[in-house]
């Protein structure tokens, strides 16, 4: 076993895998060391000083920062003994004396690193070291969040994740000493910089310096105006992450349950996202075909991950041609409600107020965009996380746990598999494999043959080729913004030919979207979310029997009755948008 | 906070432009150029305003951001142009605890600019130092290269009055 260095943690002999930080190495040891600032593989700075241990290297002990820290053969760790504990306390004491302390009413708290620190380490006095703070206001330029640098303390891991993550750097640290702070370039407001609205900031900020703006108020006072029909969709992701803001293990699916508690919020309609996903693969999948046959631009790239479309109209704005026209499944469905749906019901759309429940943060965006009002009036009213749904649940007093497992409302609701895993990473390309193949080759495709493996899975870029009848189809799928720039840029340059593209802005597609329950640090460096997330679309899909988004006898009513086939000037009037080029740098005035 | 913007209209020149393009083009490759084409940039603006950030974000392919945390973290660059005559106020100990902070006040508030700033007229600018070495006489402040020690608040209304051209 060369490949493990023996140490002592806490007097206790122990062995672990070479190259291991002591942070590391104490976790396999069941022993949590706490951090602030280091988040895995983006976030290893050593700077926030409440990770120190105490480290023997034959030369004494000295206090090191664990997450950063190798071990070495022969290696002595302490990881509790009293001037370590007064070391940590001291540092949060001092980091408590310039941070605004308004738990009572701050959005992260139950939820918040720093809380729970403090409360671990036992801070008697959170004003200790009162002195001199700062005063900052608060930034509520974008559509989707706003930052609170009054309770910020200066991690960093919202800029790594912005920068490294997701290769667009609109945050950063600006000025010095006690002045520091983060913000943009010459302290523009985040709405106007080329932010992406992706929301991954938010979720990996310790503290409730960062958070969506909430609509929960003005939702609850709609479902109590009797005037109004308030009908929700909720997306894929939503179900395989609702359960955490219950304490529910991560990867629980919870359908059922969270369809039974939005009945019990006063919704009107309880409807599914997946309805939609599955009439975006008939649009998208008919559009890929016809710019195959018809010498279209190519490779297509999905438009369903607005994070993803508005990097790309800043940071590729000679590729938007690329992108599908469809809009994304959360327009597609407010759209067919404010129109097929409200005509089949006899309701005027604007007495319509359509939610939609998503993992996502740049829905917020999303929804405010231009050509985004299929019947006049904006297709979504208000796109909520689903961080606010728990929120909304909670302040209900519903016991979400004890919840029966209901069912969605038909038609709108119906769903096929292939629309449900386009919560995660590859799925939309599945689904529009599922499609495409039996549209090229007339056969129907089952059993193992649905199954797509080649494009599943976390991995940032995945790339394979299929041939259909004799015709060869390159697909790439990539996650995160920094992946979707690997392949972007062979995209630009003709290096690549591939046919057809997913990109999702969020690594590992939405189920790790910037909406989802917060996954503390200490919890999130050692686990995969994503794949746990995913493995719930995952497993529900391959027990479903309707797998296809072809084969959902609602889409097809939707067709019959109203939108004529797919690609039809009406479907293009209803279900597909425009894009603009957007610059990174806006013009000076 | 609001969006940071410069007292005097930017005006560079063509020429400046290509100096600055042909140090970016020089340095593009290089590890770590951020630095240095900023201290060029400064030397041929004498300052950094949001259109020279931009040339050298866009240039060196670096988010905007990255050159403003840079150029607000260290004091060796300006975000406004230095002033026909540049005031500069000795925060250091001596004329510290001689009541210079309270000097460099009634500055801010006559001028109305900040640490830094320059009015808009482009004739003073002001700025905090730290020791220049001449304690016997605090509290000191200089205009451009004149000295003026033993201060009181009182005095600052006469200096600037010295300076109306």
């Amino acid at each position: 076993m060369s490949d493990m260095i023996n140490i002592k943690i806490n007097g206790m002999d122990f062995a672990a895998p070479k190259g291991s930080t002591i942070l590391e190495a104490a976790r396999l040891a069941n022993i949590t060391i706490p951090t602030l600032c280091f988040l895995k593989e983006i976030n290893a700075i050593g700077a926030c000083r409440i990770c120190v241990v105490e480290a023997n290297e034959g030369r004494g002990f000295r206090t090191v920062a664990a997450c950063v820290y190798p071990i070495t053969e022969g290696m002595e760790i302490r990881t509790n003994t009293p001037a370590i504990i007064e070391s940590r306390k001291k540092t949060l004491e001092l980091i408590l004396s310039n941070h605004d302390r308004k738990c009572l009413s701050c959005v992260r708290s139950k939820n918040c690193e720093l809380q729970a620190l403090a409360n671990d380490l036992g801070i008697e006095f959170e004003g200790k070291y009162d002195g001199e703070t700062q005063n900052y206001d608060i930034d509520y330029s974008a559509a989707h969040m706003y930052r609170d640098n009054n309770k910020c303390i200066l991690c960093r891991r919202c800029v790594a994740v912005c920068e490294k993550t997701q290769g667009i750097g609109v945050i950063g640290a600006n000025e010095r000493g006690f002045k520091t702070h983060i913000s943009s370039a010459f302290e523009m407001g985040l709405g106007d910089t080329s932010c992406v609205s992706c929301g991954q900031c938010i979720n990996v900020c310790p503290t409730g310096a960062l958070s969506e703006k909430d609509f929960t108020s003005e939702i609850i006072a709609a479902i109590a105006d009797p005037s109004k029909k308030v009908v929700v969709q909720t997306a894929p992701s939503v179900r395989a992450g609702l359960g955490e803001c219950f304490g529910m293990p991560i990867g629980t699916n919870v359908e059922g349950k969270m369809v039974a508690a939005l009945r019990r919020l006063g919704f009107d309609c309880v409807f599914d996202t997946n309805f939609t996903a599955d009439l975006t693969i008939l649009e998208e999948g008919t559009e890929l075909i016809e710019r195959v046959k018809n010498g279209g631009k190519l490779p297509m790239i999905t438009s369903c991950s607005p994070g993803w479309v508005k990097y790309c109209e800043h940071y590729y704005p000679d590729c938007i041609d690329n992108l599908s026209s469809c809009k994304s499944p959360q327009q597609m469905f407010g759209a067919v409600l404010k129109t097929y749906y409200a005509e089949k019901m006899g309701w005027d759309p604007k007495d319509i107020v359509s939610v939609s429940i998503m993992p996502c943060t740049a829905k917020k965006f999303e929804m405010g965009r231009d050509d985004q009002n299929a019947a006049g009036v904006a297709d979504i009213d208000y796109a909520i996380t689903t961080r606010e749904l728990g929120r909304m649940i909670d302040r209900a007093g519903i016991n979400f746990a004890d919840l029966p497992e209901e069912k969605f409302d038909d038609p709108l609701g119906i769903f096929s598999g292939a629309g449900l895993i386009f919560g995660a990473t590859g799925g939309v390309m599945e689904a529009a494999l599922r499609f495409a193949v039996e549209e090229l080759t007339g056969e129907k495709l089952n059993g193992e043959k649905l199954d797509f493996k080649e494009v599943r899975g976390t991995e940032g870029v995945k790339e394979a080729s299929y041939n259909v009848n004799g015709l060869e189809i390159k697909v790439a799928v990539a996650s995160g913004l920094a992946n979707a720039k690997k392949i972007m840029d062979k995209v630009r340059s003709g290096e690549a030919d591939y046919t057809f593209v997913e990109i999702m802005a969020c690594p590992g597609g939405c189920v790790n979207g910037g909406g989802q329950p917060i996954v503390p640090a200490s919890v999130r460096n050692f686990t995969d979310v994503r794949s746990l997330r995913a493995k719930a679309l995952y497993d529900q899909d391959a027990a479903m029997e309707l797998r296809k988004s072809q084969d959902n006898p609602a889409v097809k009513a939707l067709y019959d009755e109203y939108l004529e086939k797919p690609g039809s000037h009406k479907a293009h009037e209803i279900l597909h948008t425009s894009y603009v080029a957007r610059k990174i740098n806006k013009d000076f005035d | 906070m609001g969006m940071i913007k410069a007292a005097v209209p930017f005006n560079g020149t063509k020429e400046q432009e290509a100096e600055l393009c042909a140090i970016i083009a020089e340095l593009k490759d290089t590890r770590g150029a951020l630095m240095p084409v900023m201290q060029k940039a400064q030397d041929i603006y004498g300052y950094l305003p949001i259109e020279v950030q931009t040339m050298i974000a866009e240039g060196l392919n670096v988010p905007l951001e990255k050159v403003y945390g840079v150029a607000t973290f260290y004091s060796q660059f300006s975000l406004n142009p230095k002033g026909k005559y540049r005031i500069s106020v000795c925060l250091g100990t001596a004329c510290y605890v001689k009541g210079s902070g309270d000097i460099y006040e009634k500055l801010q508030e006559k001028l109305g600019i900040g640490d830094g700033g320059c009015t808009p007229d482009g004739k003073f600018s002001l700025e905090a130092c730290r020791c220049i070495g001449a304690c016997g006489l605090a509290p000191v402040l200089t205009v451009n290269d004149d000295v003026f020690g033993r201060l009181t608040v009182d005095d600052v209304d006469s200096i600037l009055a010295k300076y109306a051209d």
